[in-house]
């Protein structure tokens, strides 16, 4: 029988999962969390569970009717806080794991083999550094929303959210449910680059039923609530002494620039940035996945990538939102499993995936990050934050060494070279250093493993 | 004055480029890609004579790191007084024998060393212990060497570079080099993806890549790459004080064999990381990190330090050393081509080596007597000339 091993549990890993089984494979499917859901569906645990889960989560049926068709599914084992931490490719590709909690004294090493593997592991937060941003009071939208959609806690009373991209709302809207004020939503694209977005194919919105009412719920609400949104605005500076005070906000260009003589100071006592996301690329990398120009894994029609056997789906492949996520990763997972992107199984899927994909490149050049952000770093902004690197450090670095390419900048300034070994800051500070090589992504230890653990003889599983 | 070229912007064409520009030179360094994007990139930074058997690798040695403990006060002078550290630390090696067998031939290896010169302190159980506190209770016997030394493999090849450029050197990066400019015989200069450059002489000192590009120049050279693997943990309080090896790091570094071999290889940086090495095998440019190459990096480095357990890996990085089928550098001018000159096959030492090599090439150009015999690192040499006709 084929076994498909499934790398990630949000909706591209759980619709992967679903599809293979359909196909008749047996499935694994692994997540490092301790529940399935992803970011996306990220809730309160089952020992307390929240009677609003459907009304806080969009397409929470959908995740339920997933998730209880693989529980209850004895071809298909769920591995849940099992980490891949490293991947090797060949005739059957093998998937190292950890097993047990991340902080816990007891994780046990597997080699898990399959004949083919789905890569769901979804993207990172983006969050551009600014003057201030190290304070306590300072979230990523991300974070925010795992604390108001896992925990039920606002991370402030009165709160902005800033940045790019249609998560700015999602989050607004979640910090409202659990309590907080929203001051205000600031997002950094103009009226311009969203028109230039959303508008020369607007019927293409309305194919796209999930997103369309899911920015519809956003909107309503957000009337309702008489939440503050301007477009062409970005927070540019966090005041405060032991933790956030105030934030300057400033009007923007259609390059980024702030515009001077238009700041403003908000009082809050909390701000969520979020400017998208950077697909988690380091499995992908690690399995010889090649990249396409614009930095995310390029796979075919049938979602397969470069190296036969392994495929990849949802914001690894291109930021496309929940529903390019669940079509995606049902075509993943029945083609994984001996499928064809033609068959019968998998024509709606396609479909909407079509849409999607559609969706996602207007996204993409509605909120797309622009270049003139850099500006608002002061020379002692932090950007790298594990290893405490300025810009000025970055700056001065990138002077005095002309010919150096990334590698030699990071290991000279030691940007990126921390315990988040660039997740958090790797695109930022190759911005700020102005190189664009792909390196900061590759990461062959994909999650810090005792050398303990190195060491123990791994349980080898077929 | 002479026209130099120098083909690789990596630790030893920086060091070249350095000393030959410092001369007068009109020096212009060539890189493919980026300065310090290869092998002085990939390793731990070693400044040793531990590891070196008598003979000529070991007087390269004692000379280079005599030119390494004179080198930050130079830099230090000349570059601007904000350029990043090189982070020269001579903090010392331990060699730790765990058997008896491995003890006699550890301590029979430093006492011949120790007659040309090497300071090679013996240690036993307990003295091992002061040295290294959390060292394993298994060691028989250690020898204790403070000629080694660690330095920041890219920031000094950058700080090397900078001190080039100072003194009149131009650095041409994303150039690689094609062909050799037309000429009567003698090399006339390099063609390269951004232009022909012309020189009187040019100096490869491309790394592992050094066979490649002798070939485009019209010679041959019989160094091969030779993939080492090297684990960073995250930061943490200072546990190794030394460059600590198991004694079995020696025979590694000397073996012809292809197979994977380890030999521990400890030590903490300046940054607060520990470094854990390290591996040897002939796997061409191939780039992966196999899982097996990792666990036996952590077995090894357990044996040494049992208080690293729970010390967690972040990274893994990998680098390709360059070596010669006799394991010496090769060092000199071409007899083929009059003009053409190498500076490479260094293998795992090429950071602690690149500063005796710059020296040598320097004196030879200028037709000065050299400090050290270069016979034995010719181009010309036996021990090189035997591989190419097997090859």
């Amino acid at each position: 029988m084929t076994r498909v091993l499934v790398i990630g549990a949000g909706p591209a890993g759980l619709a992967a999962a679903v599809a293979a089984r359909d196909r008749g494979a047996e499935v694994v499917l692994v997540d490092a969390s301790d529940a399935e859901g992803g970011q996306f569906w990220r809730h309160l645990p089952a020992q307390r569970a929240g009677r609003r889960e459907s009304r806080l989560h969009h397409g929470w049926s959908r995740f339920t009717a997933l998730r209880e068709r693989l529980r209850a599914d004895p071809g298909c084992e769920i591995l849940l806080e099992t980490g891949v931490w490293a991947i090797e490719p060949g005739e059957r590709p093998v998937v190292h794991v950890l097993r047990g909690p991340a902080d816990g004294g007891s994780r046990s090493r597997r080699a898990l083999t399959a004949d083919a593997v789905v890569i769901a592991t979804g993207a990172y937060d983006r969050t551009l550094p600014f003057p201030g941003w190290q304070l306590p009071g300072v979230y990523s939208g991300g974070a925010a929303q795992a604390l108001a959609k896992g925990e039920r806690v606002a991370v402030g009373r009165r709160v902005v959210v800033a940045g790019a991209g249609p998560f700015l709302l999602p989050v607004a809207a979640s910090l409202s449910g659990v309590g907080a004020e929203v001051a205000g939503v600031f997002e950094a694209s103009g009226s311009r680059a969203l028109a230039a977005g959303w508008l020369p194919r607007p019927w293409e919105l309305t194919r796209v039923p999930g997103k369309a009412a899911e920015l519809a719920g956003y909107a309503v609400g957000q009337l309702r609530r008489r939440i503050p949104y301007r477009v062409g605005w970005g927070v540019i500076e966090a005041l405060g002494a032991a933790r956030v005070e105030a934030i300057t906000v400033a009007r923007l260009d259609d390059d980024w620039w702030p515009r001077p003589g238009t700041e403003r100071t908000l009082e809050v006592d909390a701000v969520c940035v979020s400017h998208g996301f950077t697909p988690r690329l380091e499995l992908a990398l690690a399995a010889g996945c090649a990249l396409g120009a614009d930095r995310f894994v390029a796979v075919d029609a049938a979602q397969a990538t470069s190296v036969p056997g392994v495929y990849a789906a949802g914001e690894l492949t291109g930021i496309g939102g929940a529903d390019a996520a669940l079509s995606e990763g049902a075509i993943a997972g029945h083609c994984a499993a001996g499928g064809h992107p033609d068959d019968r199984a998998v024509r709606r899927a396609v479909s909407a995936r079509r849409t999607a994909s559609r969706f996602a490149a207007r996204l993409e050049r509605a909120h797309a990050v622009h270049s003139g952000w850099t500006s608002w770093l002061s020379d002692d902004t932090i950007v790298c934050r594990c290893e405490e690197v300025t810009a000025g450090m970055l700056r001065e670095v990138r002077a005095a060494t002309p010919d150096a390419g990334l590698r030699s900048l990071r290991l000279t300034t030691r940007a990126g070279l921390g315990p988040c070994q660039g997740r958090m800051c790797g695109r930022a500070v190759e911005e700020v250093l102005g190189t664009s090589e792909a390196s900061m992504d590759r990461r062959p230890i994909a999650l810090p493993v005792r050398v303990g653990e190195l060491a123990d003889r791994e349980t080898d599983e077929t | 004055m002479a026209s130099v070229i120098v083909v690789g912007a990596g630790i030893v064409g920086a060091a070249v480029a350095r000393a030959l520009a410092h001369e007068g030179h009109a020096v212009t360094v060539v890189e493919r890609g980026a300065s310090a994007g290869g092998t002085s990139a990939s390793g731990e930074g070693n400044i040793l004579v531990s590891d070196k058997a008598l003979g000529p690798e070991l007087d390269l040695a004692l000379r280079s790191t005599e030119l390494w403990r004179a080198l930050e006060a130079e830099l230090r002078a000349e570059l601007p007084r904000d350029a990043p550290s090189i982070e020269f630390e001579p903090k010392g090696g331990v060699v730790v024998a765990t058997t008896d067998d491995g003890a006699r031939s550890l301590l029979a290896f430093a006492a011949r060393q120790r007659t040309a010169g090497v300071v090679a302190r013996e240690l036993g159980p307990d003295e091992a212990h002061a040295a290294e506190p959390h060292l394993t209770d298994a060691v028989v016997a250690a020898v204790h060497y403070p000629g080694d030394a660690q330095v920041q493999p890219a920031i000094a090849t950058e700080a090397l570079l900078a001190s080039a450029r100072l003194a009149g050197a131009r650095v041409l990066a994303r150039a690689e080099v094609l062909a050799a400019a037309p000429g009567d015989g003698r090399i006339a200069g390099v063609v390269t993806s951004r232009g022909t450059l012309r020189a009187d002489h040019v100096v490869v000192a491309a790394g592992p890549w050094s066979a490649a590009v002798a070939e485009r120049l019209g010679s041959s050279l019989a160094v091969l790459p030779r993939r080492g693997v090297v684990l960073v943990t995250t930061r943490m309080p200072r546990t190794v004080r030394h460059k600590v090896y198991d004694a079995d790091y020696v025979g590694a570094v000397e073996s012809g064999a292809a197979g994977l071999q380890f030999s521990g290889v400890v030590e903490s940086t300046a940054s607060g990381t520990v470094l854990i090495g390290s591996s040897r095998e002939q796997r061409g440019f191939d780039a992966r990190l196999p899982t097996e190459v990792l666990r036996g990096l952590a077995r090894r480095a357990l044996a040494l330090f049992p208080c690293l357990a729970d010390a967690a890996v972040m990274r893994a990085y990998g680098g390709f050393r360059p070596y010669a089928p006799d394991h010496l550098p090769v060092i000199g001018e071409d007899a083929r081509v009059p003009g053409l000159w190498f500076a490479t096959g260094h293998e795992g030492a090429g950071i602690g080596l690149s500063l005796g090599p710059a020296e040598l090439v320097a004196d030879l150009l200028a037709g000065r007597p050299p400090s050290l015999d270069p016979a034995a690192f010719s181009p010309a040499r036996a021990g090189l000339r035997t591989a190419e006709r097997a090859a």
